[in-house]
């Protein structure tokens, strides 16, 4: 499988504060990856470099393959920012025109067929600031997934949405995931990764652990890191989590 | 004096197209301009253009031309002003203010300097639409065009800067060049609606139909539309009552866009949503 992301040896300074050390990773294609990390670990800030958001202060980053900085086929990336509330609430805007934003080819049917997927359908002319926060992000949501990604970066996807609208989310990204789209998710709420996510990524401004869910939860120098218990903690949330698939 | 027979003289027919054009070009980049709280960059350019206007006055360059002699050194401006905005350790409005300060101070230095204030500075701040001329004509048809052939091929990258910048360049928007176009557009919009409406009234040009527009809550394409309009009518009666009751068009113009933006606000307090 190729790698859809790749970092090497990635640092990344803000006003004389490493806020990431020499991270380096790899994603394959159709791989889940989850990023946890308490706040202020760089979870966003290494989403935004590999994005080009963000300039790295060292190392390099390579999408499908590319060098980031003559990467064009962002076609193939769907992303959802954190900073959804950040959002100009009287910015003059409807539903529509937000989806279909920076599509050439307009599909009515398809812009149909993906607002009803979010629920939205019945929004679709109304403007932003008509909108409640979770229809917000909801919109958001079917920008990302219009354009049929090969990879989808979310982050805090669900942050806003009531649990109902939270397991349709997880569901259609389970879904998108089996039929070969490559998930990227930062996340708190290490549940859902435990639950979706095939490999993780724990951050703490550089790599704690990178592996497998399963190999996180045996691991003694994981233990060692966060005590038993909090491990515990980490890798049994999603036991108790309702399937709603 | 008949409305017929005012509307034959040349310079009066070029105020009216001058004036029409700068409208439009003025309230199209606004609506980009207001929403990416850049609304004081018309304010910071047209003091720009004051100490431009002074320096091309202070080498002698013929009256007739001091407009577009003015714009290399505005649009240059313009560059710094996104520089600085986009400098961590300045925030956006200082960066503003810190340009208009050196436009303002050098003007007038190079003013005092040269023949002191004179009538023709005085027409710059204020604004003279009927002294348009010719070859401003041309360059403010040059730039309607530009400036619609811009935004109509572009649309989608303005409207995704505009929107969220961050997620404009995971979409692959060359945000930079983006920006560098609005601004240098800005700059030319700012030195031609300095004839309009003068120096102290440029960002009104800018800021006001936009505003008026953005109060209809209309989706992105008719709020751009309904910006146009607005500046349209407010340049097209403001030159009409100038005329007839002899008053100064610049001023005449803002005030009927303030009219519109008090009406609209108003009108939008008493009639029920109609959505």
């Amino acid at each position: 499988m190729s790698d859809v992301i790749r970092v090497d040896d990635l640092t990344f300074c803000y006003n004389g504060t490493t806020v990431l050390s020499d991270i380096s990773l790899s994603i394959q294609s159709g791989d889940y990856l989850g990023i946890a990390g308490s706040n202020g670990s760089g979870k966003s800030t290494l989403i935004k470099n590999i994005l080009g958001i963000l300039q790295p202060s060292k190392g390099t980053v390579h999408l499908f393959g590319q060098p980031l900085s003559s990467f064009q086929q962002w076609q193939k990336i769907g992303y959802l920012p954190q900073r959804i509330n950040a959002l100009n609430y009287h910015f003059p805007c409807t539903v529509a025109e937000i989806v279909q934003m920076g599509i050439a080819k307009r599909n009515a049917a398809e812009l149909q067929k993906t607002l009803r997927l979010m629920g939205i359908e019945h929004l679709s002319q109304k403007l932003i600031g008509e909108l409640s926060y979770g229809e917000q992000q909801r919109m958001m949501l079917a920008r990302a997934l219009i354009r049929k990604p090969e990879l989808l970066i979310f982050d805090e996807p669900t942050t806003a949405l009531d649990p109902e609208t939270r397991d349709v989310f997880y569901s259609i990204t389970n879904d998108l995931n089996r039929d070969g789209t490559t998930v990227v998710l930062i996340t708190h709420d290490t549940g859902i990764i435990g639950k979706y996510a095939r490999h993780l990524l724990y951050l703490d401004k550089k790599v704690i652990f990178a592996g497998t869910f399963e190999d996180f939860c045996a691991s003694p120098d994981m233990t060692g890191f966060f005590g038993s218990d909090s491990q515990h903690l980490i890798c049994h949330q999603h036991d108790k989590m309702e399937i709603k698939l | 004096m008949e409305l017929a027979h005012i509307l034959n003289y040349d310079f009066v027919q070029r105020a009216f197209l001058a004036g029409m054009l700068i409208a439009a070009v003025s309230s199209i980049l606004g609506v980009f301009l207001v929403l990416r709280r850049f609304s004081l960059i018309g304010d910071g350019l047209a003091h720009i253009t004051f100490g431009s206007v002074a320096v091309v006055m202070l080498i002698g360059v013929s009256p007739l031309y001091i407009t577009l002699a003015a714009l290399p050194l505005v649009m240059v401006s313009s560059l710094a002003i996104l520089k600085l905005t986009q400098s961590k350790r300045i925030q956006g409005d200082a960066a503003i203010g810190i340009v208009s300060s050196i436009g303002i101070a050098a003007g007038i230095v190079l003013v005092s300097l040269s023949n002191g204030y004179n009538v023709d500075l005085f027409s710059y701040l204020f604004g003279n639409i009927l002294t348009v001329t010719q070859e401003e004509l041309l360059l403010a048809f040059i730039v309607f065009l530009i400036v619609a052939a811009t935004v109509i091929i572009f649309y989608d990258d303005f409207l995704a800067v505009t929107f969220d910048e961050e997620l404009a360049k995971t979409m692959g928007v060359k945000t930079g060049r983006i920006n560098t176009v609005l601004f240098l557009l800005t700059a030319v919009s700012a030195v031609l609606a300095m004839k309009v409406a003068g120096i102290m009234l440029v960002s009104a040009m800018l800021i006001l139909p936009p505003l008026i527009a953005l109060q209809l809550s209309l989706s992105f394409r008719m709020t751009i539309i309904a910006s146009v309009i607005f500046s349209l009518l407010s340049v097209i009666f403001g030159i009409l009552l100038a005329f007839l009751l002899n008053l100064p068009a610049g001023g005449t113009i803002v005030l009927l866009n303030i009219g519109f933006l008090l009406f609209v606000f108003v009108a939008k307090k008493i009639l029920p949503a109609q959505r």
